[in-house]
């Protein structure tokens, strides 16, 4: 638009001063004012010409930097996918002494720990973003808020300490009891929730994921629910909905690609989480169907044995581990994204 | 009357969403409530475990040999400051030139459209994938950990931060503000930078903070970039002490008076970034209702 309205003023502008150049010729003093006008004008042109280059390759340098991680994972991860095949992806066993690697315990434990987070995280953050924008009063509304985002500025690496120095022991002394008492003992979960209880593990992960997450989804979730026309909640109100009634059946309808789009956000932090899993997780490469069994996340893998790696074919497997998590973190943020774009043209249309 | 039959509290129909409806909203509560719970308890968990660690000398030594009593943190602190001030340094100026490129020519091109989107993926995507892609090309190359790969890495994953907020600050600037700027025959680069900049500077420096926020606390793109060094160094092309690696290390290991210099230190980040994140804020909201 800004484009189109200087490109036409400086249009008039020249043609303005090309006529004024045809009617006064006689006067030599007006000409070399148009002149240096002119001259002025074509100088803009080429500064603004240049500006827009200069911010160009800047933002550039982001794409860049994208294709750059899927280049170098690429190339990294070339000799293992050369040896093992795509077979790599379905192999459980990960024997760095016999230099045999397959990503399945990894890629299972990502998903395990990333799929427990969101189970829990998605109606504790449903809670908070409803606590937030519908019952909390307004002078409560930004302290309460800003504590909650705290939340996710609290390095990762602060939920792992915390996690496996404070919360394991609790977790192991007083929850995972109760857990394989009740749960347990269930037909076919009941698998789930057997075998030592050490504290650490694949729920614990899921456990401390949870909570990181929390804020994020939590954030959008209150963001898309502000978006609800107000006159849609009083029409509702006006019917004699209870409050849970117009949240249920008029709020989560309308925001449900937003609330979607946020808990996919989340799931894509918590695929990619590292410090915190690492602490908590036990770091054993032994697939088990016990939720309480140690295990490992492609991120902590990653962070135990990279700089430990020894055989080539080592470092290229935890390459290619690293590429299969970018891969499957870029399709889950970029449907969160779209999810989240529609539900900004509604904001639009509204 | 009919209004009288319907909210009786004999009805079966209203008791039950009377019921549906305070069930709700009492786990609305519950759930804030847990997430209060938890930030409370990591923080007080900080409080008392980090607290103890403070002293005079955490700032004054390094970190200590494996074995040996006492030492501090000075190391592993300048270096911290180091890594964050030059990769603040390094992603501000870049951050917000791409953010300024995405508001003013960001509805035309497609261009920009797949820049915003890979901004937003860049902004969550797992820090430690960042730590692999520096280490593939810089590390590697090197044939050394360094300072300046740490700075690299955590540039990275600062700049999508700046990009982010630049261009959603600059995007509230009214239109009228540029018009009246460009009827006065500014140049468009005048205009993007004198006026729609400086009218949302406060936002911008928000984004610069809260992306500072962010990377301060940043553990795993620096395993393998600038990893770690027991020594005082201010040697950018050798490997760093810094705060969270050191936490890492110091947690996991058997000596006591590591332990408790990794809560110290811990305590010391994530105070630093809460503050961070608070700062930001109070700016943000005091400059915008000015």
């Amino acid at each position: 638009m800004f484009d189109q309205f200087v490109q036409t003023m400086s249009a008039n502008i020249s043609s303005i001063a090309m006529t004024s150049v045809d009617q006064d010729k006689k006067s030599d003093e007006v000409s070399i004012i148009d002149k240096a006008m002119l001259a002025a004008m074509r100088n803009q042109r080429a500064q603004d010409f240049l500006f827009h280059k200069v911010t160009l390759v800047f933002a550039l340098s982001v794409l860049l930097v994208l294709a750059g991680i899927i280049v170098s994972l690429a190339i990294g991860a070339w000799p293992a996918f050369k040896e093992f095949g795509l077979s790599f992806i379905t192999t459980v066993e990960w024997d760095p002494v016999n230099d045999k690697y397959g990503a399945l315990i990894a890629i299972v434990g990502t998903l395990a720990t990333s799929f427990i987070a969101l189970v829990i995280a998605f109606p504790l953050s449903f809670g908070i973003a409803l606590f937030l924008t519908e019952i909390c009063p307004v002078w409560l509304r930004r302290p309460l808020g800003t504590a909650v985002e705290l939340l996710a500025g609290v390095p990762s690496i602060i939920y792992g300490m915390w996690g496996l120095f404070v919360f394991a022991p609790l977790f192991a002394d007083y929850v995972q009891p109760v857990l394989a008492k009740t749960l347990g003992q269930l037909p076919v979960i009941g698998q789930l929730f057997k075998g030592p209880m050490m504290g650490i593990g694949i729920l614990t992960a899921g456990l401390i994921l949870s909570v990181m997450i929390i804020p994020f989804i939590a954030s959008v979730m209150r963001d898309v629910f502000e978006v609800v026309p107000t006159v849609l909640k009083e029409s509702a109100y006006g019917l004699g909905c209870t409050k849970w009634e117009v949240v249920r059946k008029v709020v989560l309808p309308y925001t449900k690609n937003g609330v979607v789009g946020g808990v996919m956000l989340g799931l894509g932090r918590a695929l990619g989480e590292t410090m915190a899993v690492t602490f908590v997780i036990g770091n054993s490469n032994h697939l088990s169907w016990s939720l309480f069994a140690a295990g490992n996340s492609i991120a902590s893998t990653l962070a135990n044995e990279f700089a430990e790696a020894e055989t080539p074919l080592h470092v290229s497997s935890l390459f290619a581990l690293a590429l299969i998590l970018f891969v499957i973190t870029f399709i889950v943020l970029s449907a969160a994204k779209l999810m989240l774009l529609q539900m900004s043209r509604k904001e639009g249309v509204k | 009357m009919i209004t009288d039959r319907i909210a009786d509290p004999l009805n079966p129909v209203y008791r039950r969403r009377l019921w549906v409806h305070r069930i709700g909203i009492t786990l609305s509560f519950a759930a804030m409530a847990v997430g209060l719970l938890f930030l409370l308890w990591i923080l007080a968990t900080l409080l008392i475990k980090g607290g103890g660690a403070l002293s005079i000398s955490m700032f004054t030594q390094t970190t200590p040999a494996p074995g040996s009593d006492g030492g501090g943190l000075s190391n592993a602190i300048v270096g911290s400051l180091m890594l964050v001030g030059l990769a603040t340094a390094i992603s501000t100026p870049i951050g917000i030139l791409a953010g300024i490129y995405l508001a003013e020519y960001g509805e035309q091109s497609w261009l920009a459209k797949v820049t915003r989107f890979v901004t937003d993926i860049m902004l969550s995507a797992p820090s430690i994938v960042i730590g692999l892609f520096i280490y593939a090309i810089y590390v590697a190359q090197a044939k050394h950990f360094s300072g300046w790969a740490g700075t690299f890495a955590i540039s990275l994953i600062a700049i999508p931060v700046v990009v982010r907020t630049t261009d959603n600050m600059l995007r509230l600037v009214p239109n009228s503000l540029l018009e009246a700027a460009f009827a006065l025959g500014a140049p468009r680069w005048k205009v993007a930078t004198m006026v729609r900049l400086r009218a949302v500077k406060a936002g911008v420096m928000t984004g610069a903070l809260l992306a500072l926020a962010r990377i301060s606390g940043e553990t795993a793109p620096l395993l393998f970039t600038a990893l770690n060094n027991q020594f005082f160094s201010t040697n950018m092309n050798a490997p760093l002490a810094n705060l969270p690696v050191v936490i890492y290390q110091f947690a996991m290991s058997p000596y006591d008076n590591w332990r408790s210099l990794a809560w110290g230190a811990a305590l010391l980040v994530t105070f630093s970034v809460l503050a961070l994140n608070i700062l930001s804020r109070a700016l943000f909201n005091q400059k915008i209702q000015n």
